[in-house]
């Protein structure tokens, strides 16, 4: 679908803005007319297999902080198209489940929440995919540190009798990364920061 | 079977079909030439492991090709693969159900330490949370230094006091002391 196909979307759907997008056609929708734009698109406009549900966190001063994305594709026109949809609320960001439309929403929208906090109104059975179901954080959040933070063990017995503990991973500069170009001994993932090698030594 | 440089230790005339050693060395004996694994795969070491079972590497040769999914009928729980924090429980679980006595192998980086996964939701290495009798390096390694950890496990089987299980049991000495040192 090109870029002339968003006039006539917006022609039925008065409240769609157009977004950037390096490759398909992308929307700007409102949360409280994503449903409905949904069941049109699956119903009347052939956009009948939902590929992706995720969310942006833009950073804790922005509003809206969170935005959730959906990637769905026209199995018939072979198209797809991205729908982004502000949350209202940035400290309890919240948005409207799809799993009604498409079961392939279900899962992708427990681990959005899992991962970012957003919850789905109307979802069958929100609960966390990924982590364990006592975990405090939503760990894809600007402000949660990739090495995680201490909370107790997820099972108490367990933790008891291994004398276990979430503890945050020893990052030693990193994050492994990969480098885009070199030999094959400079693309090896490392940590981009070794400082913490050579003062190891000197001390 | 007894030819002119061959040297008994016992005389036949006297003891007959009897062989006298030590009781830990026949156990152990026993016991290495019988590890039952119990395959703990969790990523793409297993494949490697499942790789040391087909005919190329060939666990059999070494007495250990009977591979059981219950933790009952196992005494050698092969870690391979990432341990996250939510498989965690289930790992001890399982390893607590095998019956004493009992190894581990932590196989490839990430069961070791943890290996590339420095991250919120990865065990920094299995160790805290099961006593790990024998490390390999590797990601994932190659089979044949799985069948070089396993020969190693079976070398620590024999020189092991063949009761230690019924005097001291492992599950207590389970705690590895460094657990929450680095906070």
């Amino acid at each position: 679908m090109s870029h002339a196909d968003f006039a006539s979307l917006q022609e039925r759907f008065a409240y769609l803005t157009e977004r950037d997008s390096a490759d398909h056609l992308a929307v700007n929708c409102p949360a409280e007319h994503l449903l409905e734009f949904c069941t049109a698109l699956r119903d009347s406009l052939g956009y009948d297999l939902l590929v992706d549900v995720t969310a942006i966190d833009w950073d804790a001063e922005t509003s809206p902080r969170f935005t959730g994305i959906y990637h769905i594709l026209s199995t018939t026109h072979h198209n797809y198209i991205r729908i982004a949809s502000d949350c209202t609320d940035d400290a309890e960001p919240s948005l409207p489940s799809l799993a009604g439309l498409f079961p392939a929403a279900n899962w992708h929208e427990r681990e959005t929440y899992d991962m970012m906090g957003i919850r789905y109104e109307g979802h069958p059975d929100l609960k966390r995919i990924l982590m364990w179901e006592d975990y405090p954080y939503h760990p894809l959040r600007k402000e949660f540190p990739l090495a995680g933070i201490e909370v107790p063990f997820p099972a108490a017995d367990v933790a008891e009798t291994a004398n276990a503990k979430v503890l945050p991973a020893p990052m030693m500069g990193g994050p492994f990364v990969s480098s885009a170009d070199g030999t094959m001994r400079e693309i090896e993932p490392q940590a981009k920061d070794e400082s913490w090698t050579e003062k190891e030594e000197q001390s | 079977m007894k030819s002119e440089s061959t040297t008994l230790g016992y005389n036949s005339k006297v003891e007959g079909e009897v062989v006298v050693t030590q009781a830990d060395a026949v156990i152990n004996w026993i016991r290495k030439h019988s590890v039952w694994p119990m395959p703990m795969g969790l990523a793409c070491c297993a494949i490697e492991l499942m790789a040391v079972g087909a005919s190329r590497f060939d666990i059999s040769r070494f007495g250990m090709e009977v591979m059981r999914f219950s933790p009952r009928q196992a005494d050698c729980m092969i870690v391979s693969g990432t341990v996250t924090y939510k498989m965690a429980e289930v790992v001890r679980r399982i390893y607590e159900q095998m019956a004493e006595p009992k190894w581990v192998v932590a196989m490839g980086a990430c069961a070791s330490t943890g290996g590339m996964y420095r991250s919120y939701a990865t065990l920094q290495g299995v160790d805290r949370i099961v006593p790990v009798d024998v490390y390999m390096s590797g990601c994932p390694p190659r089979p044949e230094a799985l069948l070089d950890a396993m020969i190693k496990l079976q070398d620590k089987i024999g020189r092991e006091r063949s009761v230690k299980n019924l005097t001291a049991p492992k599950a207590a000495a389970a705690a590895p002391a460094f657990a929450g040192k680095e906070a």
